[in-house]
This record gives structure tokens, sequence and C-alpha cells, in this order.
């Protein structure tokens, strides 16, 4: 008896996205996203990465062909519900300034009409699973420290629990230190909630760290897709000059 | 007889002037917010409107108020009464600095949040009444007050056209060549405008923390 071969959580299909008559921003994308894998989306500034997760929850809309997200075209679904069944998490700068702790991560179930006890009861669990005080929920995010803030921004995208995670550079702007405890953290969060996630990232180290397989992004075009073993041995010239530019000792692989 | 004394024998009228005064204005503010701020709104959701809608309102600002009683005055149910008339001038004088800063003020509002917001799923509705408008709030009191202390000056002048208020005694005293009852009218009018800037500064505080 075969093994039923799960359907990918997120499928793009030759997919082409340019700005109003700009230029070619995302060039004829092909890329599955398997269900619960962490798929890394790599390159430098300007290589597609956040286009190519915008338009996974339909804040961009492909100029040609199509993306999936749970066997459904994104110009099918409902936009609103889309991107309510999908966790977004971005720089800690995307957080509510004018909302406390609380009530930012309870958004979502807030914008879904949940009742206010359950709210607060999954608020809770929420603030307990990433790390954060309890005594921090009615503070506003300007009275965090950067690391707490994106431990909020990580708890206000896994709210309603969705089945897919949208991450844009989530660590970005912490200290080493700082980050390689959230990155750790993620990590043994991840091994618990299984979510499918696309992560971007420009820092190689972040990609070996938590990517299942990694996508390589070059000027719109995806160059390859290679789990963080093959990624660190492949021949390609574009991997090469990424894991170079990192220096072998940077990354403490070699 | 300096100021002082005329308003102290005269205390009844200075308080029932300085009463119709801050009606005319408060009317007018009230109306200008009620069209104002929806104008602000639209313009940030089709900017194609802004260039007329922001482009009207600036024209009436250049309007001289005189001139603006006074093209009002044939008007059908507005002109029949001067305070009607004074409202309706006092209105659209305040509009330009409520459409603009609600404009702005939601312009201002930073992408990233609005973008995150939109990522999560929010409505527009949602969006605009959750994040974007009490993230706007300073800057549409900022403009609220600006218009309310332009009003509290601009509504001297509706004594010309008969609407009543401290501008009576500046007209009066203009015409009597008698500065302390010119006085009477200007000092009021100088402490309301005041009031209403220190009262609307307030609320801001209040409002955004």
């Amino acid at each position: 008896m075969n093994e039923p071969i799960p359907e990918p959580a997120i499928q793009f299909r030759q997919v082409s996205y340019r700005f109003d008559g700009g230029t070619e921003l995302l060039d004829n994308l092909d890329l599955d996203v398997r269900s619960g894998e962490t798929l890394i989306l790599l390159g430098k500034s300007g290589s597609g990465k956040t286009t190519t997760l915008k338009l996974i929850n339909h804040l961009l809309v492909p100029t040609r062909g199509e993306i999936r997200v749970q066997g459904r075209s994104t110009r099918q679904w409902d936009p609103i519900r889309l991107r309510r069944s999908i966790g977004y998490a971005i720089q800690d700068v995307g957080l509510f300034p004018h909302f406390t702790v609380e009530r930012n991560i309870g958004l979502v179930p807030e914008i879904e009409a949940w009742p206010q006890p359950r709210i607060r009861q999954r608020v809770e669990e929420l603030m307990q699973l990433v790390g954060l005080d309890r005594q921090l929920a009615p503070r506003y995010p300007r009275e965090l420290s950067g690391g707490q803030r994106q431990r909020v921004g990580v708890a206000r995208a896994l709210a309603a629990d969705p089945p897919i995670l949208l991450m844009d550079e989530p660590f970005g702007a912490l200290d080493p230190v700082t980050r390689a405890q959230l990155q750790r953290e993620f990590q043994a969060l991840q091994q618990r909630l299984k979510k499918t996630v696309v992560f971007v990232t420009h820092d190689l180290r972040e990609a070996l760290l938590l990517g299942t397989r990694i996508a390589l992004m070059e000027n719109g075009r995806l160059i390859v897709t290679l789990t963080p073993e093959e990624f660190l041995h492949s021949k390609e010239p574009a991997v090469r000059l990424y894991i170079d530019a990192f220096g072998a000792n940077g990354t403490g692989f070699s | 007889m300096n100021v002082l004394e005329f308003i102290a024998q005269n205390h009844i009228e200075v308080l029932e002037l300085t009463v119709q005064h801050l009606w005319l204005v408060t009317v007018s503010i009230f109306l200008a917010v009620l069209i104002g701020i929806p104008l602000g709104i639209l313009i940030t959701r089709h900017p194609v409107l802004s260039k007329p809608i922001l482009g009207g309102a600036n024209i009436i600002q250049t309007i001289p108020s005189l001139a603006l009683f006074g093209f009002l005055l044939p008007a059908p149910w507005i002109g029949a009464r001067a305070d009607r008339l004074a409202i309706l001038a006092l209105t659209l004088y305040a509009l330009l600095p409520l459409i603009r800063n609600t404009s702005t003020g939601i312009a201002g509002v930073d992408r990233a949040v609005v973008e995150a917001g939109r990522g999560m799923g929010m409505t527009d509705r949602q969006l605009l009444l959750r994040v974007e408008l009490p993230l706007a709030l300073s800057v549409i009191i900022a403009g609220i007050r600006v218009a309310a202390v332009i009003s509290v000056g601009l509504a001297t002048i509706a004594a010309a056209i008969g609407a009543g208020g401290l501008g009576e005694y500046i007209f009066r005293g203009l015409a009597m060549v008698n500065n302390q009852v010119i006085l009477a009218g200007a000092i009021p009018a100088a402490l309301l405008a005041i009031l209403a800037d220190q009262v609307l500064g307030w609320l801001e505080r209040r409002l955004t923390r």
C-alpha cells in the first residue's frame, strides 16, 4: 500500500510579478512548500523574497501564473479568510503601537469575534509559549525590548493557530545574542507545532539553522532549492558566492 | 473709562455676546468635523479626488471673509437668518484644515503597521477604525484646533451681517472711534481663542495618552 503523498501546502506555478509598468520583481517562479516544513527564502535585498511572501497571502496579486494555498488558488480565496488562516510576522515595526501587548497578540481572535474569555485564555497561553512574562500584558510595544517585541510578533502570528506561518525577517532587528536565543526557541517551537513556515532572511547562518530547505533567490529568480546539507556542498556558483561572502569561519561550518 | 470698567458695567451684554460667539464657532466646527473628516478619509481612499476636494477647500480659504458673507446673503433658507449664514461661512472656512489634517494624518501612519494589519486579515473598515484613525488622531485634533482658533477670529466678522457675537463691539467701537469698546469685543474673543486651543490640546493629550 502506498503512502498518500501529501499535497504541498503552498504551490507557485510559473508566477511572475511586476509592479505597475515597472521591472519584473519576480520571474517565472515554480516552488512547492511542503506541509510542515520550514522553507527559507534566502537572498540579498531586492532578490524577490518579500515579494514572494506577500504573494502567498494575497497582499500582492501575481501578474502571471498562479499560487495555490492548501490546494486553492489565491484568486479564488476570499482574501480576508485566506489571511486569517495564515500567520504573518514581520519585523517588530509591524506591532500596533497603540495596542497593548495583550491586544496585539489577541488581534486575529478579536477580529474573528472570539468571546472575550477565550481570547484572554489564548493570549495567556501564547505568552507562555513564546516565553513572555505575564506582567507584560498591559504594556505597550514601545515599553518592551527588541527581543520582547519579536516574541509578541511571533505570538500574534500564532494566535488563531493557523496551519501556515509567513515570517519576514522576524529576528532581523536584534542583537546577535538575543537573535541566537530567539532562533533556538523558534526551532524548539517549530518542532512542537509543525507549522508550514515560509521564512525570509538574508542571513545564511539563520537559514542553515532553521531551514528544512533553503530556496536561494537572485534578481527575482529562484536559483536552487536545497536542504542545508546540500546547500553547503553545492557547486552552484550562486550558492558558492553566498557561502564565500559569509566566510566559512563566520558560519561555523566548513 | 477703561475697558475693564466698560466690561463690568455691561457684563450681561458681554456675556450674551460671548455665548453667541461660542455658539457660532461650536456649531460650525461641529459641522466641519462631520463633513471634513469623511472627506479627508475619502481622499486617502481615492487619491484622484484629492486635487478637486483640496483645491475646492483651498479656493474657499482665499475668498475674503466679508465677501463670502456677502455672497451667501442671497442664498435661500441660509440667507434668511444671519446666524445660519455665519455658521455656513465658518464651516466652509474650517473645512480645509480638517480635510488636510485627516488625510495627512492617515497618510502618515507607518505603512508597515497598516500592511501588518492587512496581512493578518483586517478588513478595510477594521483597518480604518482600529488602526489608521486612532494613529492619526493627534494630527486630526491638531487640525480641529487650528480650525477652532481661526473660527473664533473669523466669527467677529459675522457681526457685520448681523449674526451677533463679540464682533458687535468691534464694529460698534470702530463706528464710535472708541478703542475701549473695540477692546471689549477683542479681548474676550482672544480669550475664547486661547480657551478653545487649551481645551482641544487637553483633549488631544487625553485621547492619545
